[in-house]
Formats: structure tokens, C-alpha cells, sequence
């Protein structure tokens, strides 16, 4: 059973039909992108996949959606423990009004989430990560000081590193978030995403907001992160979508036209409108 | 082409006049009073309550209002500022229904334009209700009454601006709207919220009519909430209606220290707040 799962949903807001019936099933440990020109309901789906729609004014929602076989809009189902299985970033990346570490403690502290128990998963996380790139993974990490405020430390550090922002913001952890650059926040947004210990990562055009030095630096951080988390990146650059993308779904107007792995889908679109956006026609 | 350039100037001219206009009447009212005013200051003025005689241009000076105003005006920023962040909040999407929010953004409108002895009397009845007699506390509740829609009214403002996204961004941390609300949305709008309260402060130390009859007026600095007690815009009231000069001139200095208070309150506040505010998104 896939992580996430979805069933005949549909969105609307207020008369507008914004999400057509859909089902699809979206594969664990891959980066699924999300293509489709603007406007066809990409980062609807995607907010609806932590229902983060529910913000919105005159949303309605039917349908399932599965996350580890649990489905999200059961009016029984818990919001806040979904998103924190749910990882998110949005187009441009907003630093919370407060420090760069207390970005990254924002949400371990309100999920009062132990000092403990956030150190042995970052150890889990780390010695499969080490695995993957054939890197010995006996390699050690650095043993946290005592107490939880060293729990902490050592928790914003890891994920710092983890996103790739550490080395440029170490000597000044206690600044104010919004100091940094564009690309920075949305590395720190990274950080602070991973800091809940999600599951699933949802990316609602990651790099639109970027330098591509920046872009390239965030592409990275998703590869590197793929195979221990589930990744749905929401782009409407195709050449985003070919560099990284392991599966695809092509949304047209509110419509789920095509999905499918990657190479199958790009080389050989079996419905038209896929065709046509994939060679430039429409976009 | 002429024709624009033409728009343009007449455009600018007429901004530019209606800024020096209001700049100058400002500035006149300023200078008046510190004109006026600045040859009856004196130390006296400011440490001495009244002595006898002081009304007939003797000895003495205004303490028991300075202490009296700074007593009123801070008691009801105090109350005003615990009842109004709730209301503020709770009028945001999140918890009100828009027509609920709507039709209380429309009171409160209207509550703002309601004349400041108005408040006094509604203040009267409530006293009346509770059993007390012209005090600290009667003026203090009379004042609250007159600040709390302005306070209110300009709090919720400045926290609906505060972005969606960022909201969002919290949310999708898996924060629950309280925590939202006060762990981001209130530091977002900190320095909003300040100004609404100096806004509301403003109006409070310099208003007469509310205080009238719920503070009434004494000589000596109250030493209960249930004392009788002075404030500044009242003495410079009883001051200006009397004929001799001496009397009128301090009357004049009573407001130019009205005014230097209410100064050094905005330049504190505003110094705290943008020591707040450097963690701001913008």
C-alpha cells in the first residue's frame, strides 16, 4: 500500500469546480512532480493533501484520501498529527517572526515532541541516509549535550545541515529568520518542514521564488532526502519535472489526465493534451 | 502632453497645500500653547499640588493632575488592552463568521464617533449600578468604555493584514489556531498593535467630557481606586475659565505638559517597538 492514496476527490470553491473526481496512487520513497500549466488545480491538489484548503473560504471537499491507510478527511481524523506526518513548503518560503533556531524549534516545541525521542529518530534518519550513499554508516554523529536545551541544539543543527543552511547561518542562529536571502528562507523552511519528522514532503513550486543557484541547491536537498521521505513537488517548469522527478501527474484544467513514471510519461504521453504540453504547444 | 503635465502640477500643488495646511495649524496649536504656557512652567507646577489660593494666582501647581492623568489614562489603557486583543482575535476569520465580524467592525465604527460625554454618562450608570461615587475607578471605567472601540477597532486591523501565507506557513507545522495566533500572528503585528494602543492612549489622557462627572476632581493625589481624583485636561479646563491672567497662563501650561507626556509616551513606545520588530517578516 502506497503512503498516499488518493480516491475520487474533488474540490471546488464556491461554484468553481477547482479538482475534478481523481484517483491516483502516489509512490513511497520517490519524488512525484506535479505538472500542469497554472491555473489547472496543481497546488489545489497539493493543499488538499494536508488539507491545508481548509483555510479557505467556501471549500468543499469530497472523496478520500489515504495517508498510511488512514483517511485524511474523515470528520474523525486528527489534523494537527496529519500535518505533522505532512511536511510542507509553499512558492515563496515565509520565515516565522522569530530567530533562525527558533524557526527550526517552532515545530518540535508545539508538537512537545522530547528531547529524546527527537535525537534517536535524527540517529535512525541519519545512519539511512549515510546507507543509501554508500557511505559507511558507522560514521558518527555528534552526541548531544545533556538536558533538552542540548537536545534542541542538536536537533536544529542536524536539520540545518540536512537542508544545507548551517554552514552559512552557524554563527548567527539567534537572528531574525527574515535577515536572510530568498534562497535561504526556503532552505530554512526545509529545515524547519523536517524538524516534525514528517513522512510525506509536499513542495508547491519550490524554486519559483528562487535564484537558480538556490533552485539547484533545493533540487539537490530533495534527492538526497527521496528514499526516506515521500516527495510530491508541485512545478510548472518541465525541465524541473524531467531532472527530478521519479513519477508524474499532468493536471489540465482541473483534470487528472495522465500519471505515470517519469520516463514513460515524458517519452511516450499516451493521451494528446500530455502530448502537447510536453513538447511546448500549450503551456 | 501639455494637458497631463498640466494634471500633474495642479495635482501636486494641491497635495502639497493640503499637507502644509494641516502641518501649519498643527504647528500653530503647538506654539501657542508652549507660547503661552512656557512662562508659568516651573518646577512647582509640576511637584506641588494645589495650595490654598492657587486659583486666585497663588503658590503651588498641578501634580495632583499629572499623577491623576497618568493614573486614569494608564488604568484604562491596562483594561482596554486585555479586553481588546481577545476581541481583535476573535474577530479574524478564523473564529467569527465574516457577518458576525462585519456587523461588529460596523458598531464599532459607529461607537467611535459617539461624543466623549456620552461615555461619562453610560460610565455614571454603571458606577451608579455598583455604588461608587465620583472616583480613580469611575473614571477609569468611563475611559475604557471611550478607548476600547478606537483600541479594538485598529488592533483587529493590523492583525487581519498579517499575510495568509504565513498563517499557512504555521498551520502546516501542525499548529493549532491559538498557537498561531499568539506565537506568530501576535508577534507579526506587535507594532501595529503598539499604535493602536498609543492611538487609543492619546485619546484617552486627553479627553474631559468622559471624566467629568466619573472622576470628578480633587486637590490631593488619590491614594484609592475609590478616591475622588484630577486629571490634566480638566485642570486646564477650570483654569482657562477663570479671568485672571496669571491662572489662564498656567492653564496653558497645564496642556503644554498634557502634550510633553503624551510625547514621551509615543517616543518610548516607539523606541520598544522597533526593538520588537526586527524579527519581522516583510
Amino acid at each position: 500500500m502506497p503512503h498516499i492514496s488518493v480516491r475520487k476527490l474533488a474540490v471546488s470553491y464556491g461554484s468553481h469546480q477547482a479538482l475534478k473526481e481523481m484517483s491516483v496512487d502516489i509512490p513511497d520513497g520517490q519524488i512525484t512532480a506535479v505538472i500542469g500549466p497554472s491555473g489547472c488545480g496543481k497546488s489545489t491538489f497539493l493543499k488538499s493533501l494536508n488539507r491545508l484548503v481548509d483555510l479557505y473560504d467556501e471549500i468543499s471537499v469530497s472523496g478520500e484520501v489515504f495517508i498510511d491507510e488512514v483517511n485524511i478527511y474523515d470528520p474523525r481524523a486528527d489534523v494537527l498529527a496529519l500535518r505533522k506526518k505532512v511536511g510542507f513548503l509553499s512558492q515563496r518560503p515565509f520565515a516565522l517572526p522569530m530567530s533562525i533556531y527558533d524557526n527550526i524549534a517552532y515545530g518540535p516545541r508545539i508538537h512537545r515532541m522530547k528531547g529524546r525521542q527527537l535525537v534517536e529518530q535524527i540517529q535512525q534518519l541519519h545512519r539511512s541516509i549515510l546507507l543509501q550513499n554508500g557511505e559507511d554508516p558507522g560514521q558518527k554523529l555528534a552526541t548531544p549535550e545533556e538536558g533538552e536545551k542540548g537536545a534542541m541544539d542538536f536537533v536544529v543543527e542536524y536539520y540545518l545541515k540536512l537542508s544545507g543552511l548551517w554552514e552559512e547561518v552557524k554563527d548567527r542562529l539567534h537572528e531574525p529568520a527574515s535577515r536572510l536571502s530568498i534562497g535561504q528562507q526556503q532552505r530554512l523552511a526545509l529545515a524547519r518542514a523536517l524538524a516534525i519528522e514528517p513522512r510525506v514532503i509536499l513542495a508547491d513550486e519550490p524554486t519559483s521564488a528562487l535564484d537558480p543557484l538556490s533552485a539547484q541547491l533545493v533540487e539537490r536537498q530533495f534527492q538526497l532526502l527521496k528514499k526516506d521521505y515521500t516527495i510530491v513537488v508541485v512545478t510548472h517548469i518541465l525541465r524541473q519535472a524531467r531532472r527530478i522527478a521519479d513519477y508524474v501527474i499532468f493536471l489540465y484544467l482541473g483534470e487528472l489526465v495522465e500519471h505515470g513514471p517519469a520516463k514513460r510519461v515524458f517519452s511516450s504521453p499516451r493521451d494528446p493534451r500530455t502530448r502537447a504540453y510536453i513538447t511546448g504547444e500549450i503551456s | 502632453m501639455r494637458k497631463r503635465r498640466m494634471e500633474e502640477a495642479v495635482a501636486k500643488s494641491l497635495m502639497l497645500g493640503s499637507l502644509g495646511l494641516v502641518l501649519g495649524s498643527l504647528l500653530a496649536i503647538v506654539g501657542v500653547v508652549a507660547w503661552k504656557g512656557v512662562s508659568a512652567l516651573s518646577l512647582s507646577m509640576l511637584i506641588e499640588t494645589p495650595s490654598g489660593g492657587y486659583y486666585l494666582g497663588k503658590g503651588g501647581g498641578v501634580a495632583n493632575a499629572i499623577v491623576g492623568s497618568l493614573y486614569l489614562s494608564l488604568g484604562a489603557s491596562l483594561l482596554s488592552i486585555l479586553l481588546s486583543l481577545p476581541v481583535a482575535f476573535a474577530l479574524q476569520r478564523e473564529y467569527a463568521s465574516p457577518r458576525l465580524a462585519n456587523f461588529t467592525r460596523l458598531m464599532l465604527d459607529v461607537l467611535w464617533g459617539i461624543p466623549s460625554v456620552v461615555y461619562g454618562a453610560v460610565g455614571f450608570i454603571i458606577m451608579a449600578y455598583l455604588g461608587i461615587t465620583a472616583s480613580l475607578l469611575g473614571g477609569i471605567i468611563a475611559l475604557t468604555l471611550l478607548m476600547l472601540p478606537i483600541m479594538s477597532r485598529s488592533m483587529e486591523e493590523v492583525i487581519r493584514i498579517v499575510p495568509l501565507e504565513l498563517k499557512e506557513t504555521s498551520y502546516a507545522l501542525g499548529a493549532t489556531r491559538i498557537e498561531t495566533a499568539l506565537r506568530v500572528v501576535f508577534r507579526q503585528a506587535l507594532p501595529g498593535i503598539v499604535t493602536a494602543i498609543l492611538l487609543a492612549f492619546g485619546r484617552g489622557i486627553g479627553d474631559a467630557a468622559s471624566i467629568l462627572f466619573t472622576a470628578g476632581y480633587t486637590d490631593r493625589i488619590p491614594r484609592s481606586l475609590l478616591d475622588p481624583v484630577a486629571s490634566l485636561p480638566l485642570a486646564v479646563f477650570f483654569q482657562m475659565g477663570t479671568p485672571i491672567p496669571e491662572v489662564q497662563r498656567r492653564a496653558y501650561a497645564s496642556a503644554l505638559i498634557l502634550l510633553l507626556m503624551v510625547l514621551a509616551v509615543i517616543l518610548v513606545s516607539r523606541l520598544l517597538g522597533s526593538r520588537f520588530s526586527r524579527n519581522l517578516v516583510r
